[in-house]
């Protein structure tokens, strides 16, 4: 069974057509990026598959169920590009804000930030507020409460897009590292073709107006990935590939009808 | 703590800038035998050192019962009573208003403009009324400061109404989406989501009601001819502002600590209370 099943999904927002005629598939323990130019509409199908805003056609279903039940289940955790920590809270009881609200007892939920600081590398800051962090150790809070409640899905809106290079490249890894001890599927939206290429089993292509799926690109590189699998000349290819896809997406845009 | 330190010298200094301000002016007026805007004299403007005299004074003229500052301290701590449960149901009913007329937006748009207009009504026509309609009622207990409290209440109410609505608005847009992926009840979004965001805007707006309660109580206190408070104190010197003026600035002093006071207590709640980043306390 599929994780993710988008059928046929079309999304309107007044005039303008943010998505059209989306089919896509995502199998259990992918890590699929959703790569494109601004307008293209990535954040919007991943909202999609999250539920937090509804097709205008089309359906689109998380592990079997309708997006919004899978929502109400709880089945996947969302990291943004902003941290979205709250800061009246502690790091600890910010990654236990889930669990909270899933009714968790308070035995449960220390055991569990317990295991998620440790997951994320940040023992010791349980107590420390969100503002005496770094921008990416307050990313990895976010992973770590994204991912406090075991969900099989992970949703990740351009996660690390705010965060300079050096920083950016520990965190992929460190997301490599989550996800092949946490089995779950990720879908991830970014803008860079690299980060794509590194991270991912397969790189689904798009290109604005309106948004569409323009290319699905399989990354065969071997896993694990490790720091030197960004200088394998495969590795150069495939990002050759991607760009040359999204290139071709803004050149049909830009031809004449 | 250092901090606080360099606090205290900075309202020391500025304190002993407007006395300085107060004296001269006083001095530069009487010397120049100016008229305009009034003629200083040593009634008009007391000496500031003479009205602090005044309050280590006996009350009554030929020296004899107690000082002015106990009695004065006395009325306070009545008027205190009254502006503090004042100020307490104020912020209560405030926030409550607030949370239901952020929460229902048709009932926001509807009672409003109502609740602003409450504002506009002199509170010196209110609190007359309030009393005539609410002593019959209360318990001896109660019997006067209790509607001098309702007063002191409807002055409160307002800023935490309109600021809890802004507060409670204020929440940020991922947040929200971050609740709705976690599937959270709109009661689940309101406690752990909405309200903690809106605390800077509802402490701001406390320290505005912390005065305003004192002030409330205050004119509370006249109409009910209550004599035990600061109202009654204030209406005693003033008419005999021609012969004693000192007692009615001294009132005035002990009147603004207490307002004071009320405003560093909320203050003090709300370095407490309120846990967020530097940049976002309001």
């Amino acid at each position: 069974m599929s994780v993710v099943e988008i059928k046929d999904v079309t999304k309107r927002f007044g005039e303008t057509t943010a998505l059209q005629g989306i089919d896509l598939e995502i199998e259990p323990g992918e890590f699929v990026s959703l790569i494109g130019p601004s307008g293209c509409g990535k954040s919007t199908l991943l909202r999609i598959i999250g539920d937090l805003i509804q097709p205008t056609s089309g359906t689109a279903s998380v592990n079997g169920k309708p997006a919004r039940q899978a929502r109400i289940d709880r089945d996947y955790g969302i990291v943004f590009q902003d941290a979205v920590l709250y800061d009246w809270r502690t790091v600890g009881k910010n990654i236990s804000l889930p669990l909270e609200l899933a009714r968790w007892d308070r035995r449960r939920r220390a055991a569990k930030v317990k295991e998620m600081m440790e997951l994320v590398e940040l023992t010791g800051f349980e107590n420390h507020h969100p503002w005496q962090l770094s921008g990416g150790m307050q990313q990895r809070v976010a992973i770590a409460r994204a991912l406090s409640f075991d969900p099989l899905l992970l949703l990740m809106d351009e996660p690390f897009g705010a965060l300079d290079e050096m920083t950016r490249e520990r965190l992929n890894m460190e997301l490599l590292r989550i996800w092949e001890a946490s089995g779950s599927t990720v879908v991830f939206v970014t803008h860079s073709i690299s980060e794509a290429v590194f991270l991912s089993t397969r790189v689904v292509v798009m290109s604005p107006r309106p948004g569409r799926i323009s290319n699905i690109i399989s990354v065969d590189l071997p896993q694990p990935r490790t720091a030197t699998t960004r200088e394998e000349p495969r590795f150069f290819e495939l990002v050759t590939e991607v760009r040359e896809a999204l290139h071709l997406g803004h050149d049909t845009e830009k031809a004449p009808a | 703590m250092r901090r606080g330190l360099g606090q205290v010298a900075l309202f020391v200094l500025v304190g002993a800038a407007l006395w300085g301000l107060w004296e001269g002016y006083r001095w530069l007026w009487m010397h120049e035998q100016w008229t305009w805007p009034f003629t200083v004299t040593d009634t008009a403007m007391p000496h500031l050192h003479s009205i602090v005299q005044a309050l280590f004074d006996p009350a009554r003229p030929g020296g004899v019962g107690p000082r002015l500052i106990s009695i004065l301290v006395d009325a306070a701590l009545f008027t205190a009573k009254e502006a503090a449960v004042g100020f307490a149901l104020g912020a209560v009913l405030g926030f409550v208003l607030g949370v239901l007329l952020a929460h229902f937006r048709l009932l926001q748009r509807g009672f409003l403009p109502w609740v602003v207009a409450s504002q506009t009504v002199p509170i010196v026509v209110i609190a007359p009324m309030v009393v005539v309609w609410l002593n019959p009622k209360l318990p001896t207990g109660l019997q006067d400061w209790g509607a001098v409290a309702v007063i002191a209440a409807y002055l409160t109410f307002f800023p935490v109404t309109i600021n809890t609505i802004r507060g409670l608005h204020s929440a940020d847009r991922r947040a929200l989406e971050l609740m709705r992926s976690y599937a959270a009840g709109d009661w689940h979004i309101l406690w752990k989501l909405r309200v903690p965001a809106a605390l800077p805007y509802i402490f701001a707006a406390l320290k505005v009601s912390a005065t305003a309660s004192v002030v409330g109580a205050i004119i509370g206190e006249l109409p009910s001819s209550i004599q035990d408070g600061l109202g009654g104190q204030i209406i005693n010197y003033s008419q005999y502002y021609t012969i004693q003026p000192k007692g009615l600035w001294a009132t005035n002093v002990i009147a603004a600590a207490l307002g004071i006071s009320f405003f560093l207590i909320v203050l003090i709640a709300e370095r407490i209370v309120v846990r967020r980043a530097p940049e976002n306390v309001a």
